[in-house]
């Protein structure tokens, strides 16, 4: 057996470990419901939690044949409501950004201002957008949108901020126009920052579309974890949230993913 | 010169000031077409005035900063430990990776309706939620700053035969102090938006209810005074923070 056979034997070796500890955790949870260690209204069994899910997806129903759940509903309009959200604070965060980062004096105007914004809760710009737009969907995605745009406005601010002074005099130099030079040199200098930041901006879109949910009643896995909770159903509940954690999960996977394919000229 | 000092000065507030004086005109020009939905600014500085002689914003201030701090303490407390051992030992770090990488992207406020289900409203949820929101970037960072200590360190406690415990409060610990605060001001920051989202979202109490509920009784005055009063908290904090791990960072010998 050779060093590389051992390494990969070691590799698969942690992978069946870690895979053992995940197993371990669900049979304690398994164990502490099933047992009422903890009363089934809060914690279900992972087998009735499991089974609302595929309920819920529509995979099997009480006869065999195909549920009459909604969840692939509320989860395509919870992504959606994310995604679009996500896409449009990029969007502006990276406009907004460039035009404010390109020129020193705009920066020294306006940054404290965004640096006070930049603390605010996401979610407390909800009752204003409510009293503004009223309760529709409208509303949910714009919060959406202006909440997850700071992580990507301020990154973008930085980005340019910290474009190398002998670039900036090289672009003088060459004459290059503004646009020229936001696009040749700011942008791909702040690539690696507005990356980051638009990784920040996915988890608060999907945190403020939740909360959007379940304050406006719009739709959503939000919606449906805080009705099952108020109903106690506490399975349908779980399933939610486990939809929930897996959105997250995918995302955040997806996103490191094509981060590594985006900045592979970073690495040596 | 000293004009030259003045308008430094005078720079960060002229945007802001720009900002206000336009949502005034704003409001006021709804509010003479029949609208109650905004307020202008100047009637949401009355309102605040008004909330802060009545005691109520005391109140609701103290409770949210009192949850988020109790919270991030329990979240804090959990997350540097399992991230000591996680940190020191590789192998308990590759065991648990997965069950880290299944749990951790569970959205925190997927779990407001479980913790309303199981502690009802009041301080033990919203303390819940914070904990579980903070802990686990506090796990992630302490973990890779107790993986970056220098193996000397821990050579030397080896050599010294230290017990587990010894090491880990006479060597482990303040080697991680600089980067635990770094660590803790993140954590802050997320307590204290989760803290405020929570209210917003479910919990009868604090800083976020009280403003869900002035916009429920349209009074958009006192929401925008809530608004602007938790803009004013949070930035506080996290400036107290900034300062404080800078001193942490200077006394430790690190500069920041």
């Amino acid at each position: 057996m050779n060093g590389h056979d051992r390494g990969r034997v070691g590799i698969v070796m942690n992978r069946l470990g870690s895979l053992a500890v995940l197993s371990a955790l669900i049979a304690l949870w398994w164990m502490a419901s099933n047992a009422g260690w903890v009363s089934r209204v809060f914690l279900p069994t992972p087998q009735a939690t499991f089974a609302s899910l595929l309920e819920g997806l529509n995979l099997s129903g009480p006869n065999g044949n195909g549920g009459h759940g909604e969840l692939l509903a509320f989860t395509q309009a919870t992504v959606g409501r994310m995604v679009q959200g996500w896409l449009l604070a990029s969007l502006f965060g990276v406009l907004l950004g460039a035009a404010i980062g390109v020129s020193p004096a705009v920066r020294a105007w306006v940054q404290p201002t965004l640096e006070f914004i930049r603390p605010l809760p996401a979610s407390a710009l909800l009752p204003l957008a409510i009293s503004i737009f009223g309760l529709n969907p409208g509303m949910v995605l714009f919060v959406v949108a202006f909440g997850a745009m700071w992580p990507v406005l301020l990154a973008t601010v930085h980005g340019f901020a910290a474009v190398e002074p002998r670039l900036s005099e090289v672009a003088r130099c060459l004459q290059m126009s503004r646009a020229a030079f936001v696009w040749k040199m700011g942008l791909p200098n702040a690539m690696p920052d507005i990356l980051a930041g638009m990784r920040l901006a996915l988890t608060i879109a999907l945190i403020v579309a939740v909360v959007g949910e379940m304050i406006a009643s719009q739709s959503g896995l939000g919606q449906a974890i805080l009705l099952a909770a108020r109903a106690f159903r506490a399975s349908d509940l779980f399933a939610g949230i486990a939809l929930l954690g897996l959105i997250g999960f995918a995302s955040n996977a997806l996103l490191a993913l094509a981060e590594k394919r985006l900045l592979r000229w970073q690495q040596p | 010169m000293t004009e030259r000092r003045f308008l430094r000065w005078l720079r960060p507030w002229v945007f802001p000031a720009l900002l206000v004086g336009a949502f005034e005109w704003y409001a006021r020009r709804a509010a003479a077409l029949g609208s109650d939905a905004l307020a202008p600014p100047s009637a949401a500085a009355k309102a605040f005035v008004g909330a802060a002689l009545d005691g109520s914003l005391w109140q609701a201030t103290g409770f949210t900063l009192g949850t988020a701090a109790l919270g991030l303490l329990l979240g804090a407390v959990l997350g540097v430990a399992l991230g000591l051992v996680l940190g020191l030992s590789r192998r308990a770090a590759r065991l648990g990776s997965l069950s880290i990488e299944v749990l951790r992207p569970v959205p925190s406020v997927a779990l407001i309706p479980l913790a309303m289900l199981s502690f009802g409203f009041g301080v033990r949820m919203e303390l819940a939620i914070v904990a579980f929101a903070t802990f686990w970037p506090l796990l992630v960072l302490v973990q890779s700053a107790v993986q970056q200590i220098e193996p000397r360190l821990l050579e030397v406690s080896r050599v010294l035969g230290l017990s587990a415990r010894e090491r880990a409060f006479k060597i482990v610990l303040p080697a991680i102090v600089p980067r635990l605060f770094v660590a803790l001001r993140l954590g802050v920051a997320v307590a204290l938006v989760v803290a405020v989202t929570v209210e917003i979202a479910a919990n009868p109490n604090g800083m976020g209810y009280a403003m869900m509920i002035a916009q429920q009784s349209f009074d958009p005055a006192l929401m925008l005074a809530w608004l602007g009063w938790i803009g004013v908290v949070g930035f506080a904090v996290n400036a107290g923070m900034v300062l404080l791990q800078r001193v942490v960072a200077r006394r430790m010998g690190v500069l920041p």
